[in-house]
């Protein structure tokens, strides 16, 4: 919403200053985004006299000025074709800013003579286009500061323009007097009232109105009236002035007419060229395949049900919304249809919507204009149209009812004080709601048919505390519910992301952040992609799915990082990903990634690529930190986007914890990351709770006898796992088998098969192993191993 | 008895003259060994008188101890001589670098987070989490947001697929954190008092904006929380988080779901084109706030008669680029190793209120 500080002041007596009535403004909720004051940079120029003119010794163009300035005489060196003796001009000296040509004086010499300072033309100043000569003025006196001459004499060069933002709770700002009144409440003016005025209709209206009962709710009034015999053209100069002030441009003065009214007092308006109108004119619900040529010459398919203003040929003009062009008034126009209406604010939205018209009309209707004023809108507008145009007004005809909006809402000083903490008398409180056109009677405060935002008693509260301003309120401390070291407050669920976060990162990844969507391929080939998942609006081609699983993102990032020439990696995210697209389908992952190799080259030959080793072992840290039981079992059951013979799954039974493993190559080649890349992808949620938590340890056994190691090399079949030889040996004896590890793996046999090394320490208890027992374990061992794998000790 | 002058000079030069440690265990062999001279000496002592057994043994256990004193002296000199020796040849380049560790890093969202919590859970606001595919009534409806409220249109929401024949009102990426207020106060009722991070989507992208970012939100509920206790938990928690005092001014405003509402702004300064946040005549809009609306109280099953309370909500990412001086939103999501490294946090910093909250 924009407007002009004269213009404000033709509804509000005051003598606030523009700084006061903008800081007001922003405090009442009405935001001030933008000031344009053009006084602002012509603060330095003060009056000056010519005292003499003479020509230039070298130039036949230039003169040489005396001029008489605050500061006594001074000679100034001027082109201008009209510098000469005893003008009255603007003076700028060395030091000042001159905006129009951008550039700070200095004292200058031009052709060998000194000059020192300029006599302004308007364009220099940027009050207008004018540079035909410098600026003489009619009054003044040496001395006087050009802002206050104009203030006195042509403050419409110097007017300032306000734009506000305005919320969508307040329509009635939507007008200049709407903002006034907000002003005046603060105390800052008193509100002009409205102009009244009396219209004597010379005829009856010769074009009826009527309002098809089924869109009655949508088109609830509709009222006009016809003027005749005028002559329409351009709108005087202070109306054209006005509208471009605020960015508008002049049309004629019909159209500016109804412009003008539009943001002065909120009404918007709509004439029709009588001539062009067949017959009456009845509101009725667009019907299947009409369509109607707008004012901005856009031809438009009405969706069905929405309110047109149809005349004998069909629709005219899109109710609330735009007029149409064919009954628009032209130049040529000698009898006019002046509409006010009331349109509903809901049907009004979705028809804008729908037809995707974004006019000041619409923006309006569908805020919620204010019904009551219709009428008097309605006589305000054909007062000005007899004024600027001429012609005789007919009756006003009207179809329909003014929809009552009467309603109450009870005030209660004591609960205004309680929820905004801030210390308003009762009696402010009522004489705030007074001064913004509330009627109380009682306690009880009757809200004003501009304001349909009002719906409710804390609705009061708001406008007494943002009339009262809440730049008054002071803090009040809250203390904490209970009193002493507050209790933790987050969740076993939300800790263990923080200390999966925090592993991961101290693990050496750095953590990404990437998008919730992903695009469709990348989707599907991380089992997402489908219909439950896609988002019916996306902004990109890139981001049309939620994410089924964070490797796709993380795999994207790491595309993009080799593209910019880094070759090592290692990021990780923790975040949600969507199995389904219904509230709550979401899970939370901790994915890691390693592309490239493990370290950077150095002296010592650290420098290995990465593989599913360094995976599984970060997957078990991170697991490890959030508290995961340390005896999973690993298994195959992979999804599609894993290698399928490098990659496990870390299990309890069914329910996966992780998995860690190679990203399948084509997966790799679809997302354009060049490889190696491992990574592995942790199941926040599916780690199960301990049952019950206690800070206390279970006691720590020491026992006193030394344990045992015991080695063995099996070599079986190049696809037995080593976990089965693990397994397989811990069972030979499970009181005295403590451990069982791998210590070597040589893969290179002759007949394909593999050597595997493990090694068992066995604790005794009570009392020291003798050979025999330890010899009859090994046995044992041996051929729980043999058994198990269909191997053989090696020799 | 012998003058045992002349022997004890005899070792005494052969200890000195032994060159490595070999050649000392065959001078102490030769002297102190079993078969040793001075240890066949001190066998003689059996077959003298006592008288003279007295003497002689005195002056022999002396020369003993002084020669292995001499000896062991010779062995460690020896010893520490080698060990120089040795170490002279043990030099290494301690200008080569250490063998590579990963330096990993915590995004400034997540820290952030942790930063913001961590006041929060000071002040007894616990966190609440919500989905974030939401329903349109959570969303909206149930925030005081009419289907044709123009606020709704100013969200610029993401709608979820619709399957062909499922009639209900399409679900919607949430575009704020507020539809967790709604699902707190249901879960829990009143007093209530949480925080709920997380993101939240629209559509938009430009210089500024990201179609997916992070905000906070926070809801107290109780008898008579005030408008003014807004202010002051306000105040508290920026202070706190910017590490310096920082004062608010309320604006009015307007929200549906908050009555009265109000923009709040905290001070600063632009100097030099730099920002300083607590001081200076300038004001900076962070966040949006208010009184909870009644509809808002009863979508999540409290009594507006009997229950009042704030609510807040602002963005976490803005956040951190106030706080550490990040130019570029676009640039929280893009993944950038370079600004991983350089604007991440150490994974050991963990905010606290204790260990202080600016790093």
């Amino acid at each position: 919403m924009k407007f002009t500080f004269s213009w404000l002041k033709e509804h509000l007596d005051t003598r606030a200053t523009l700084g006061e009535i903008t800081e007001a403004l922003t405090d009442l909720g009405l935001e001030v985004e933008e000031v344009s004051d053009p006084a602002a940079k012509l603060n330095s120029f003060t009056l000056a006299k010519v005292l003499e003119a003479t020509p230039h010794p070298d130039a036949d163009r230039l003169r040489v000025c005396r001029v008489l300035t605050d500061e006594g005489e001074k000679q100034i060196v001027c082109g201008a074709p009209n510098a000469r003796e005893g003008i009255t001009v603007v003076l700028a000296k060395p030091g000042d800013y001159v905006p129009g040509i951008d550039t700070t004086l200095a004292i200058g010499r031009i052709r060998g003579v000194e000059s020192h300072g300029m006599m302004a033309s308007e364009r220099e100043l940027e009050l207008s286009d004018e540079h035909t000569g410098i600026i003489e003025l009619a009054s003044g006196e040496v001395g006087q500061k050009f802002t206050d001459w104009l203030a006195a004499n042509a403050p419409e060069k110097i007017d300032p323009m306000i734009y506000i933002k305005i919320t969508p709770n307040r329509p009635d700002a939507l007008g200049v007097h709407g903002i006034a009144r907000d002003l005046a409440a603060r105390g800052l003016g008193v509100l002009k009232p409205v102009r009244e005025t009396r219209i004597l209709p010379a005829f009856p209206c010769p074009i009826k109105v009527s309002i098809d009962a089924d869109v009655s709710d949508k088109a609830p009034f509709f009222s006009g009236r016809v003027v005749r015999g005028l002559r329409n053209g351009p709108s005087p100069e202070w109306l054209q002035k006005r509208l471009r002030a605020i960015g508008l441009r002049p049309i004629n003065a019909l159209v500016d007419i109804t412009n003008f009214y539009t943001y002065d007092l909120n009404r918007p308006l709509h004439v029709f060229d009588a001539a062009k109108i067949e017959g009456d004119l009845t509101l009725r619900a667009a019907r299947p395949g009409e369509q109607v040529v707008a004012l901005d010459d856009k031809t438009y398919s009405l969706p069905e049900g929405c309110v047109v203003i149809c005349d004998r040929n069909g629709p005219e003009s899109i109710a609330g919304v735009m007029g149409g062009a064919v009954s628009g008034a032209s130049d040529e126009t000698t009898d006019v249809f002046i509409e006010a209406a009331y349109f509903d604010p809901i049907s009004t939205a979705a028809t804008g919507r729908a037809l995707k018209i974004n006019s000041d009309a619409r923006y309006r209707f569908e805020r919620g204009i204010d019904p009551n004023f219709t009428l008097h809108g309605l006589d305000l507008a054909t007062q000005m149209v007899i004024d600027l145009c001429g012609g005789e007004a007919s009756e006003v005809v009207t179809a329909g009812a003014i929809p009552d909006s009467d309603r109450a809402y009870r005030l209660d000083p004591a609960r205004t004080t309680s929820l905004v903490g801030l210390d308003i008398p009762a009696v402010t409180q009522r004489a705030t709601l007074s001064a913004l056109g509330f009627r109380l009677e009682g306690d009880m405060a009757h809200v004003p048919s501009w304001r349909p935002d009002v719906l409710g008693e804390a609705d009061l509260v708001e406008e007494i505390a943002r009339i009262a301003s809440l730049t008054r309120l002071e803090g009040k401390p809250m203390p904490r519910p209970q009193p002493g070291v507050p209790r933790p407050v987050l969740t076993p669920l939300q800790m263990r992301e923080k200390a999966a976060r925090r592993q991961a990162a101290a693990l050496g990844y750095n953590e990404c952040v990437t998008y919730s969507f992903i695009d469709e391929a990348a989707a599907t080939l991380f089992g997402g992609g489908g219909d439950a998942l896609r988002v019916d609006n996306p902004i990109s081609s890139e981001m049309t799915h939620l994410r089924p699983d964070l490797l796709p993102g993380l795999l994207a990032a790491a595309s993009r990082n080799q593209a910019r020439g880094f070759a090592d990696l290692a990021l990780f995210e923790i975040g949600p990903v969507f199995t389904g697209g219904e509230p709550g389908e979401q899970a939370t992952q901790l994915s890691g990634l390693l592309v490239g190799a493990s370290a950077p080259r150095d002296p010592f030959g650290s420098r290995r690529k990465v593989d599913i080793y360094d995976a599984r072992a970060d997957a078990e840290a991170v697991l490890a930190a959030i508290g995961a039981p340390a005896r999973a079992q690993v298994n195959r059951k992979l999804d599609g986007w894993w290698h399928p013979g490098r990659a496990g799954n870390i299990a309890l039974g069914p329910n996966v914890l992780a998995t860690f493993g190679e990203i399948h190559p084509r997966v790799l080649r679809a997302v354009d990351v060049k490889g190696p890349a491992v990574g592995f992808t942790i199941h926040i949620a599916s780690i199960p709770f301990p049952k019950a938590r206690t800070a206390s340890r279970p006691a720590l056994e020491l026992l006193e006898l030394q344990s045992v190691e015991r080695d063995f090399a099996f070599v079986v079949d190049a696809q037995v796992e080593a976990m089965t030889l693990v397994n397989a040996a811990q069972g030979a004896d499970k009181a005295l088998i403590q451990s069982v590890s791998v210590f070597d793996q040589f893969t290179g046999l002759d007949d394909g098969r593999k050597s595997i090394a493990i090694t068992a320490r066995l604790q005794p208890r009570g009392k020291t192993l003798t050979d025999a027992e330890i010899e009859a374990v090994s046995r044992k061992i041996i051929d729980k191993v043999e058994k198990a794998t269909g191997g053989t000790l090696r020799a | 008895m012998d003058d045992l002058t002349p022997l004890r000079q005899q070792w005494l030069d052969r200890i000195k003259s032994a060159a490595d440690p070999a050649a000392i265990e065959d001078v102490r062999l030769a002297a102190l060994g079993k078969k040793g001279e001075i240890s066949l000496k001190m066998r003689e002592l059996g077959r003298m008188s006592p008288e003279q057994r007295q003497t002689t043994g005195k002056a022999l256990n002396a020369l003993r101890d002084e020669i292995d004193t001499a000896l062991r002296a010779r062995k460690a000199a020896l010893d520490d001589a080698a060990l120089e020796a040795r170490l002279a040849g043990e030099w290494l380049d301690v200008t080569l670098p250490g063998r590579p560790r990963p330096q990993g890093t915590i995004h400034p969202v997540s820290q952030v987070m942790d930063e913001v919590t961590a006041i929060f859970a000071d002040m007894g606001f616990a966190v609440a989490e919500g989905p974030q595919v939401e329903t349109d009534w959570y969303n909206f409806d149930a925030l005081n947001i009419a289907p044709e409220h123009p606020a709704r249109q100013e969200h610029d929401t993401f709608f979820m697929h619709r399957a062909p024949g499922d009639d209900r009102p399409p679900h919607v990426l949430r575009t704020h954190t507020s539809p967790v207020q709604i699902r707190a106060m249901q879960d829990q009722g009143a007093p209530i008092r949480v925080i709920a991070p997380g993101r939240v989507y629209r559509m938009d992208m430009d210089q500024t904006h990201t179609p997916m970012f992070h905000q906070i939100e926070g809801l107290a509920i109780d008898r008579d929380i005030s408008m003014a206790q807004l202010k002051w938990t306000l105040e508290e928690f920026f202070s706190a988080f910017f590490g310096t005092r920082v004062k608010t001014r309320f604006r009015a405003s307007h929200f549906p779901f908050t009555e009265p509402s109000a923009e709040v702004d905290i001070q600063c300064s632009w100097e030099g084109g730099t920002l300083k946040l607590g001081e200076g005549e300038g004001w900076l809009e962070v966040l949006g706030s208010g009184m909870v609306h009644p509809h808002v109280l009863r979508s999540g099953g409290i009594d507006p008669d009997a229950w009042q309370g704030f609510a807040f909500g602002m963005g976490i990412d803005r956040m951190a680029m106030l706080k550490y001086g990040i130019p570029d939103l676009r640039a929280f999501f893009e993944s950038d190793l370079r600004w991983l490294r350089h604007f991440g946090f150490m994974p050991g910093d963990v905010p606290s209120v204790a260990g202080g909250l600016n790093r």
